[in-house]
């Protein structure tokens, strides 16, 4: 599998990073170098093998469904760029 | 008095208990030697102020018979625990401003048991780099220099802050923290002594998370006793993080019994990598030869998927930290950079706060996790995890701890493996397979390369049993009495 600089713009628009046009090809470079190295993975038997997805042998702990902490409306908005009456203020996104 | 920057932290404690000196003159002696050593660009934030508050404070509780067991230490935090009121950046340019309206779990330990914080140190920007060059704040350097030139050299990373603070004796002690060697290299690569503990020991509420399934927080101290208080210190459970171990704290410092006859030291065979330095074999052999003299048992064991720690590791924490790092869109916290639309506030936001190196990862962990390509690389890595998992499993029924080299050289200089990322990942060769795993590990500093640099031995142990790496490293330290000092040419 081999990144083309259009996969590489399809990429960065996901992962919302502007990107100039002239450096999609030497990221793509990049990236097809870190990918080309990855492949090697491909040689471990990993038939039956179930994915690591939990590091310490552990159960995960319940709590009862409380609210327990909060009221901090002026704390959570402390450090936002913008803000008005208590909100998160972003661009208009409805025409 | 003696320079009191040159104690330890035990010796601290002592001193302070018995009134040699105070608190305040401990921080003031500190803050000296953080002013003249400005040039090693070791600290994003000082915040001297609350420094000398904090040991005024613990003077009054020395006083009283009040005295924590950190009390009155004067230590740097890493600059990815969030700190109330204290501009927290990750040396990121996209956090700019951000000072948190909360404390991080591991610093809120450390101050309730009286620690003091000198400033928040630099770091590889999200901690994402083995060198310390990618902080937006520019590179920490290294206190050490070879012997046949002057040439700057890296520190390592990513805590390369906090490993610099702590040999050149600005900071006690200072926090790291370990995604996938990030504690362990920058130690080997400064002459001290660094310590991940198991994933769970410490919370990670309050950390900037970079990949959670491998992110610990540990200690960067100068020996191992210190390493040893420093932990018990920052560890312990918490009800805020989810994978935070509900388990008792042991006292990390009885572990130091000096005793190891009988252990079971595991030397796995394909740590030996093609074209190994000579010098790092040779070490790797002495480590052995002292542990053998204490009366350990070495045992030849194998790990046979080492080979494929790194790639894994390069799939996992990419993923881990694309996800993670979507959260920084110039909404909640730090720069803006406002657009046409909100796509393209966001999109410039990003492009701008974030370096090369975070975006090249969040870009492998994006096309990770896109449709169609997720059980290609995130499945099988995660697959791959579990193997190397398993390696481990199998070794610790055969030994009690394992002893490689902690990374594959010495320190390097600035801009020398900075063309080709690949070469740069290959740094945490070592130190990744356990981070995989979720091990325990420490680096300690063991001897010196032909040209004068400090070399690192690791010692990894079994889950939740920090304490045979403990005690092993103790005897470890002692053999190899590792004395040496950087010449202190940064001071002006």
């Amino acid at each position: 599998m081999s990144l083309d600089k259009a996969t590489v713009a399809k990429v960065a628009n996901l992962a919302r990073i502007r990107v100039e046009e002239k450096d999609l090809d030497s990221l793509a470079n990049e990236l097809n170098a870190i990918l080309g190295w990855v492949e090697q993975l491909g040689e471990v038997d990993t038939e039956n093998v179930a994915p690591m997805t939990s590091v310490a042998d552990m159960q995960h702990r319940w709590r009862a469904d409380e609210i327990t902490d909060g009221g901090y409306q002026q704390d959570v908005i402390a450090n936002a760029p913008s803000d008005e009456e208590g909100f998160f203020a972003v661009p208009k996104v409805i025409e | 008095m003696s320079d009191l920057t040159k104690l330890t932290i035990a010796e601290a404690r002592d001193g302070l208990k018995a009134s040699k000196f105070s608190a305040r003159e401990l921080t003031a002696a500190h803050i000296t030697a953080m002013e003249s050593a400005k040039g090693l660009n070791a600290f994003i934030t000082e915040t001297l102020e609350k420094a000398v508050e904090g040991a005024t404070r613990s003077d009054d509780r020395l006083a009283k018979g009040e005295a924590g067991n950190m009390e009155g230490i004067p230590i740097a935090v890493k600059d990815l625990f969030c700190t109330k009121g204290t501009l927290t950046t990750a040396a990121s340019h996209i956090l700019d401003g951000f000072t948190p309206e909360y404390e991080s779990t591991v610093t809120a330990n450390l101050w309730a048991e009286g620690a003091v914080m000198l400033g928040k140190a630099n770091l590889d920007e999200f901690a994402m780099g083995s060198s310390n060059e990618t902080s937006y704040y520019g590179n920490v350097v290294n206190p050490w220099r070879r012997t046949t030139d002057d040439q700057p050299l890296v520190p390592g990373g990513s805590s390369g802050g906090s490993a610099t603070s702590v040999a050149a004796n600005i900071a006690m002690g200072a926090t790291g923290t370990d995604t996938g060697g990030s504690i362990r290299q920058p130690a080997a690569f400064t002459g001290i002594v660094g310590m991940k503990p198991t994933y769970g020991r410490c919370s990670r509420w309050g950390t900037v998370a970079f990949a959670s399934s491998l992110d610990q927080a540990g200690t960067m101290t100068r020996t191992v006793r210190d390493t040893a208080i420093m932990l018990e210190a920052m560890a312990g459970f918490d009800p805020k993080d989810g994978t935070s171990v509900d388990m008792e704290v042991p006292n990390f410092e009885a572990a130091l019994t000096g005793d190891i006859r009988g252990l079971k030291v595991g030397i796995p065979k394909e740590y030996r990598l093609d074209g190994m330095s000579e010098e790092i074999a040779t070490l790797w052999e002495q480590g052995v030869d002292w542990l053998k003299s204490a009366g350990a048992e070495i045992v030849e064991i194998s790990l046979p998927h080492t080979k494929y720690a790194l790639p894994a590791y390069y799939i996992i924490a990419p993923a881990e930290a694309s996800s993670n790092l979507a959260r920084y869109d110039g909404v909640r916290y730090g720069l803006r950079v406002e657009g046409e639309n909100l796509d393209d506030m966001y999109s410039r936001t990003r492009g701008e706060g974030f370096g090369e190196e975070v975006q090249r990862r969040i870009m492998i962990g994006t096309y990770a996790l896109s449709a169609g390509y997720y059980d290609a690389y995130y499945l099988k890595a995660q697959k791959v995890r579990a193997r190397i998992a398993e390696d481990f499993k199998e070794a610790y029924k055969l030994v009690d701890t394992i002893l490689t080299p902690t990374a594959p050289s010495a320190a390097f200089a600035f801009g020398e493996k900075g063309d080709d990322p690949l070469e740069m990942y290959l740094n945490d060769v070592f130190t990744v397979p356990a981070s995989l795993a979720g091990l325990p590990g420490i680096s300690i500093p063991a001897g010196l390369s032909s040209d004068g640099l400090p070399l690192g031995l690791q010692l990894l142990g079994r889950p939740f049993d920090e304490e045979t790496v403990i005690r092993t490293a103790g005897v470890l330290e002692e053999a190899a009495n590792f004395t040496a000092k950087p010449t202190t040419w940064w001071r002006a």
